[in-house]
C-alpha cells in the first residue's frame, strides 16, 4: 500500500475537475482523480493505498462525485484533519470510510505502512510504530456504513421503499 | 440556554421542542433541490436502490443550469435522463431550457424557498435561502436521491457564529464585498459545521440580494448554513411570490453561539479575493492595477437584477478595454427581461461586453468561457480555486459587479470610484 499526502483545504475542483462532471461513470472519475493537484495520481494509484490530507478535505463543490472518484481508485479510506462538511456527509453516505485525526496526519509520511481498524477507528503507523485514534462516528452514522450507505440503511429501516 | 434560528428550524423539522449543537436529527424536508449534473448521479442511486415513487412531487424542484444550453453530448444526455426523471415522477417543479434560471436565483424568485422552511439542495450554494431565514443547505446526489424518496434528512444541529451588522455600506460597496471580508477574516473552513447567523442593525440597511449574495458564500467559510432574520424587506420580497404560510423564526435572546464577530458595514472597502483561495482577500487598494483579460459577471452570487445595475452604472457610457472580454449573464429569464426593460443590456451591449442566456457555465469552467494557459479573470462567481475555470495555470481574482465592471474598463484592477 501507498500513502498519499496532500495540505489543507483540498477542494472537489482538484479531486474531479468539472470538466469530466459531464461523465458520471466511476471508471471515468477514476481515471481523471486527483487530475490537477497531482497528475500522477490516477495512473499509479492501487488498491488499498491511503489519501491522506490536512484541513478541510473537500472543500467546495457538493459533487459527490468527489468521494465516488477517489473510492473508484480503490483507495481505502482518507484520513484528514477535518473534513469539509458535504464531503464529509457524501462519504458516509456512499458508505466510503473517512477518519479524522489530526495526530495521525502528522504521524504519517508518504513512504510509510499504514494499517487502519475501522471499528476502533485506531490508525497504526507500521513503519515508526506509533498508534492513533480517530474521532469514532455517532451510532446513527455507523449505521449508515455498516448498511453499505444511506440509501440501504433507510431501506433496511423501513423509511424508503 | 435558548436556541439559535437554525436550531429553532432544525428542531420544528425534526418534531422535538429543542434541540441543542451537535445532536444528530432527521428532520422533515420542505424542498429538495437538484441540479443536471447532481441529479443524474442521485437518479442512479435513486434506481440502484430499487425505490419507486418520490415522497411528494410538489417538494421537489430541479433546475438543468450547469451545462446548459448543453454544451455537448455527454451533458445532454445528463440533461435527457432528469427531464425523463421529472416527467416520469410528475415532478412539479421542473426548469428546462427557455424557462430554467441559476438555481438559486430562480427559487427564490418562483417563491419556491420561504421563512422557516427546511430546503436540501444537491448544489453547494443552496445555502443562499438564509437570505429569507430559510434552513437550506447543501448536500450531495445520495442525500438528494434519499430526500426525494423520503422527505427526510439526517443533520448534525451546527454550533453558530453570531455576525453582528452596523452601520451601512458606502458607495460602491456591496454583500459581496461583506462576505469576501468576512471569509478573509475567519478563513476557508473558519465556520466549519456551524451556521453563520447575521444580526444587528445593519442588517435593515441591506437590500435581499445583497442577503442572497451573503448567504451563498456561506459555504466557502466553511459554513453548513448561513442565515438572516425575517423583517420588513424579507416581507416585501415575499409577497407576491409565497402564498402559503410561513413561520419566521428569531434567535432567542440566550441563545449560545460559539464565537461572535462585529462587522461595522460603514468601514469596508470593495473587497477581491486573489488565487487560490475565496480566503485571499486584499481591499480594492491593495489589488489595483494587476491586468486582467476577462470579466465574467453574473453566477447563483451575482447574477441579480441589483447586479446588473450596479454593473451597467459603471459600464455605462464607456467602453470594455481592448484585450478584454466582458461577459454577463442574468441568472433567470425575468432577470433578463428587467434588465432589457431596464435598457441595462443595451448599456452591456453598447460597451462591448456579451450578455448570456442565464447558465453557470463559467463559474466551474464549463462553458460560456473558459481560460486559456496564464490568463487572469476577475469574476463576481465564487470560487477562485486551481484550475476552476479553465487550465491549472489560469487564475480568478474574487469580486463585487461594480469592481468586476470597473476593471473591464480599464483591463485592470480598479476601483469603481476612481473612474
Amino acid at each position: 500500500m501507498k500513502i498519499y499526502k496532500y495540505g489543507d483545504n483540498v477542494d472537489t475542483d482538484v479531486i474531479i475537475p468539472a470538466r469530466y462532471l459531464n461523465n458520471p461513470d466511476e471508471k471515468s472519475l477514476a481515471a481523471h482523480c486527483m487530475e490537477d493537484i497531482d497528475a500522477g495520481f490516477a495512473s499509479t494509484v492501487e488498491a488499498g493505498d491511503i489519501v491522506v490530507g490536512g484541513n478541510n478535505f473537500g472543500c467546495g463543490s457538493s459533487r459527490e462525485h468527489a468521494p465516488l472518484a477517489i473510492k473508484a481508485c480503490g483507495v481505502k479510506c482518507v484520513i484528514a484533519k477535518s473534513f469539509a462538511r458535504i464531503f464529509y456527509r457524501n462519504a458516509i453516505n456512499i458508505g466510503f470510510p473517512i477518519l479524522e485525526c489530526p495526530e495521525a496526519v502528522d504521524g504519517i509520511g508518504a513512504g510509510d505502512a499504514v494499517s487502519v481498524d475501522f471499528a476502533s477507528g485506531v490508525i497504526v503507523n507500521e513503519t515508526t510504530g506509533k498508534t492513533f485514534q480517530a474521532a469514532p462516528f455517532p451510532e446513527f452514522v455507523n449505521g449508515i456504513i455498516d448498511n453499505g450507505g444511506l440509501l440501504n440503511s433507510l431501506k433496511a429501516r423501513g423509511v424508503a421503499k | 440556554m435558548g436556541m439559535t434560528m437554525t436550531q429553532k428550524i432544525l428542531a420544528r423539522a425534526a418534531g422535538l421542542d429543542r434541540v441543542e449543537a451537535g445532536q444528530l436529527i432527521e428532520g422533515k424536508l420542505d424542498l429538495v433541490l437538484g441540479n443536471d449534473i447532481t441529479t443524474p448521479v442521485a437518479i442512479t442511486e435513486f434506481k440502484k436502490a430499487g425505490l419507486s415513487a418520490v415522497f411528494d412531487r410538489d417538494r421537489i424542484a430541479i433546475v438543468l443550469d450547469h451545462s446548459t444550453p448543453c454544451k455537448d453530448i455527454k451533458s445532454a444526455q445528463l440533461c435527457a435522463a432528469c427531464r425523463e426523471f421529472a416527467r416520469e415522477h410528475s415532478v412539479t417543479h421542473f426548469y428546462d431550457v427557455g424557462r430554467m434560471g441559476i438555481e438559486h436565483a430562480l427559487l427564490p424568485e418562483q417563491g419556491l424557498t420561504a421563512p422557516g422552511e427546511v430546503i436540501i439542495g444537491a448544489d453547494s450554494h443552496t445555502c443562499t435561502y438564509g437570505a429569507l431565514g430559510a434552513f437550506s443547505t447543501g448536500v450531495g446526489s445520495t442525500d438528494m436521491a434519499a430526500g426525494m424518496a423520503t422527505g427526510l434528512a439526517w443533520f448534525k444541529v451546527p454550533s453558530a457564529i453570531k455576525v453582528t451588522l452596523t452601520g451601512k455600506l458606502g458607495p460602491y460597496v456591496s454583500g459581496k464585498d461583506v462576505i469576501l471580508h468576512l471569509i478573509g477574516m475567519i478563513g476557508v473552513d473558519g465556520a466549519l459545521y456551524q451556521s453563520l447567523e447575521f444580526a444587528g442593525e445593519g442588517v435593515a440597511s441591506l437590500d435581499m440580494d445583497d442577503r442572497f449574495t451573503i448567504c451563498n458564500m456561506a459555504i466557502e467559510a466553511g459554513a453548513k448554513n448561513g442565515i438572516f432574520p425575517v423583517d420588513a424587506k424579507t416581507l416585501d420580497y415575499l409577497k407576491g411570490r409565497v402564498g402559503r404560510e410561513f413561520t419566521a423564526f428569531e434567535a432567542d435572546p440566550d441563545a449560545e453561539y460559539a464565537k461572535e464577530i462585529a462587522i461595522d458595514l460603514s468601514a469596508l472597502r470593495p473587497t477581491v479575493a486573489f488565487p487560490h483561495l475565496p480566503s485571499n482577500t486584499r481591499t480594492v487598494d491593495e489589488a489595483a492595477g494587476k491586468p486582467i483579460q476577462q470579466v465574467v459577471i453574473g453566477s447563483c452570487t451575482n447574477g441579480r437584477l441589483k447586479d446588473l445595475r450596479e454593473a451597467a452604472a459603471v459600464l455605462r457610457g464607456r467602453k470594455v478595454a481592448d484585450g478584454v472580454r466582458c461577459i454577463v449573464i442574468p441568472a433567470t429569464q425575468q432577470i433578463y427581461l428587467d434588465a432589457m426593460a431596464e435598457g441595462l443590456v443595451a448599456d452591456f451591449i453598447q460597451a462591448g461586453a456579451v450578455v448570456s442566456t442565464p447558465t453557470c457555465g463559467p463559474c466551474l469552467g464549463g462553458h460560456m468561457g473558459v481560460l486559456s494557459d496564464n490568463e487572469w479573470a476577475i469574476s463576481t462567481t465564487n470560487r477562485n480555486f486551481v484550475g476552476r475555470m479553465g487550465p491549472t495555470s489560469s487564475m480568478i481574482i474574487l469580486a463585487s459587479p461594480a469592481v468586476a465592471a470597473a476593471s473591464a474598463v480599464t483591463g485592470v484592477v480598479t476601483d469603481p470610484a476612481s473612474l
